[in-house]
């Protein structure tokens, strides 16, 4: 047994560890949102589910509400503004252009929430970049409100948002069949009616599988929120941080983490079933 | 024309997409403390500032250490893992399989708050060990992804015809496969060690005052403070991250280890 599948238990082992530690961590999430909660102690009572019938409030159902509403208009626009950059990236002739967009549409993954949230601070501020400009320019004479509003916060969020659409969507426009446009031009097809009729159907699947990871994902945002909504735009993420540590009532802060992680889940599987039954549809046309 | 009304409209949303970068460039070098457009000149006092205002340093040792043992834990579980599920077939696979890729899904927030209250239980809250475990799971499903791909890429008759040739298991292991898949375990080590250099939100669940990382000093800051020493940060982080990224690149391929082909 020991030599037929060598290394097995030893290289398991760390796997496996892991993964308790990890599942520990969640139940702990679990756990508490099932307690009591005793105000003015952190410690915890017994079991309840006062905890999710307390989310029966019209106030939690706004920020439920507006987190939904942020995360579609963020996907929703990512898709719009990433298409022609990841189209882009991978139908440009030259070599370098191809790199260079790779590294400006990449890069900007990796500085960090906190780096990327500051400077939209410093672009949407009353003293920001945008107003400074429009001011010089003479368009406005009093600075715009943009920090602290939904617009600034989905501003942010689609700019968080394109590296990842752009490298789904450029995975999925690099795999269409060039033959197929080629034909349809044969037979007359302007490019526009190539563009609209051919390429953009067969990147559906791609369309679909963005919009839903972006939206997962803009679900879970927490910086971009807590700063540049300043708590006048609450997104769960900043309410469960407000309930766990302004309020001190870890077991409601646990249950609106919980939420959230049931959200995230719920529109991949979401997901998994719209898209295959998509690619189903589109193998039998 | 068509085509220049198509690349003017790629540039401009390229635009938007760097433009807040350029905005805290220009921010860091500018003399004064008010957030001047365009900037007065040159200066690099923010710089100076922010290298010697004693939060950010302790906060930048720490995030080193934490990064440190997170990347490097990730590096050697990950891989572990990934040479396993290119091997073998078990049961329970699927369900650890599961476990172990929930990272990229789970909230940050979600995930630092059960740490945090993990860390309570065991009476370790706010300490190194739950903030390496936390931000060692957050990086493991990158590292375990570049791996995976090396992995794939080798050509299975090379294990084989060392086996053949009288190799043991553990020979084929350290002189055939682990020397194929060194530039993967780098490229997922250099992404696991800049996400977890730069992550906030998990941290600002799981750190301290006393062990707090630089992105949460960095906030804490701009909470109480708006000047341009955190413009300075900032601006060494993206200069940081950028030439670990494009050194990536350069050398073992970044976008393999990410798996955009865009061919």
């Amino acid at each position: 047994m020991l030599a037929r599948r060598p290394f097995f238990i030893t290289f398991l082992a760390p796997a496996v560890l892991t993964a308790v530690i990890l599942a520990a961590a969640i139940f702990e999430v679990l756990q508490y949102s099932v307690r009591e909660f005793i105000p003015g102690s952190l410690n915890v009572g017994g079991f309840t589910l006062a905890n999710f019938a307390a989310l029966n409030k019209p106030i939690y159902w706004w920020v439920l509400a507006d987190t939904f509403f942020i995360s579609l208009l963020t996907a929703i626009f990512s898709l719009l503004a990433s298409y022609p950059v990841a189209y882009a990236l991978v139908r440009a002739k030259k070599d370098w252009v191809r790199s260079a967009l790779v590294s400006l549409s990449i890069t900007p993954l990796f500085t960090g929430e906190i780096v990327r949230t500051f400077s939209w601070m410093l672009t949407l501020g009353t003293d920001g970049f945008i107003n400074s400009m429009l001011r010089k320019l003479g368009l406005i004479d009093m600075p715009i409100q943009l920090m602290y509003t939904r617009f600034g916060v989905v501003v942010a969020l689609v700019q968080f948002s394109m590296p990842v659409m752009i490298i789904l969507l450029a995975t999925a426009i690099a795999h269409v069949d060039r033959d197929c446009e080629k034909a349809a031009a044969n037979l007359g097809a302007s490019p526009t009616a190539v563009f609209w009729r051919i390429t953009l159907p067969l990147t559906v699947p791609g369309i679909l599988s963005g919009i839903v990871v972006v939206f997962a994902w803009t679900m879970s945002a927490f910086s971009t929120p807590q700063l540049i909504g300043g708590g006048k735009i609450l997104m769960i993420s900043n309410l469960a941080y407000l309930q766990g540590f302004s309020v001190l009532n870890l077991p409601f802060a646990a249950t609106l983490s919980l939420i959230a992680l049931i959200c995230a889940l719920g529109s991949l599987a979401l997901m998994k079933g719209v898209t295959s039954r998509i690619e189903r549809r589109l193998a039998v046309n | 024309m068509r085509s220049f009304a198509f690349w003017s409209l790629v540039v401009a949303l390229l635009t938007y997409m760097t433009l807040p970068t350029i905005v805290v460039l220009m921010t860091s070098v500018n003399p004064t403390e008010i957030l001047a457009f365009p900037p007065q000149g040159i200066s690099f006092d923010w710089y100076a500032k922010a290298v010697t205002y004693p939060d950010f340093q302790v906060a930048f040792r720490n995030g080193l250490i934490v990064t440190a043992c997170a990347s490097t834990l990730a590096l050697i579980v990950g891989s572990a893992f990934a040479w396993l599920i290119h091997h073998y077939e078990f049961r329970g696979r699927g369900l650890l399989e599961g476990v172990l890729w929930s990272p990229l899904i789970i909230p940050h927030f979600t995930l630092g708050f059960g740490f945090l209250l993990l860390g309570g239980a065991f009476r370790m809250q706010q300490g190194y060990v739950m903030i390496v475990l936390a931000h060692m799971v957050l990086v493991m499903p990158f590292v375990t992804r570049a791996v995976h791909v090396s992995l794939a890429n080798i050509d299975p008759a090379l294990a084989r015809a060392a086996a053949n040739l009288g190799a043991s298991p553990f020979q084929v292991l350290t002189r055939i496969t682990l020397p194929l898949v060194v530039p993967g375990m780098a490229g997922g080590w250099l992404i696991a060690a800049v996400l977890s250099l730069t992550e906030f939100t998990a941290s600002l669940y799981v750190t301290g005052s006393r062990t707090q990382t630089l992105p949460v000093a960095m906030y804490n800051y701009i909470r109480e403070y708006a000047d341009p020493t955190v413009s300075a940060v900032s601006a060494l982080l993206i200069i940081a991250t950028t030439l670990i990224m494009l050194v990536a690149d350069r050398t073992i391929g970044l976008r393999r280890v990410l798996a955009i082909d865009t061919h």
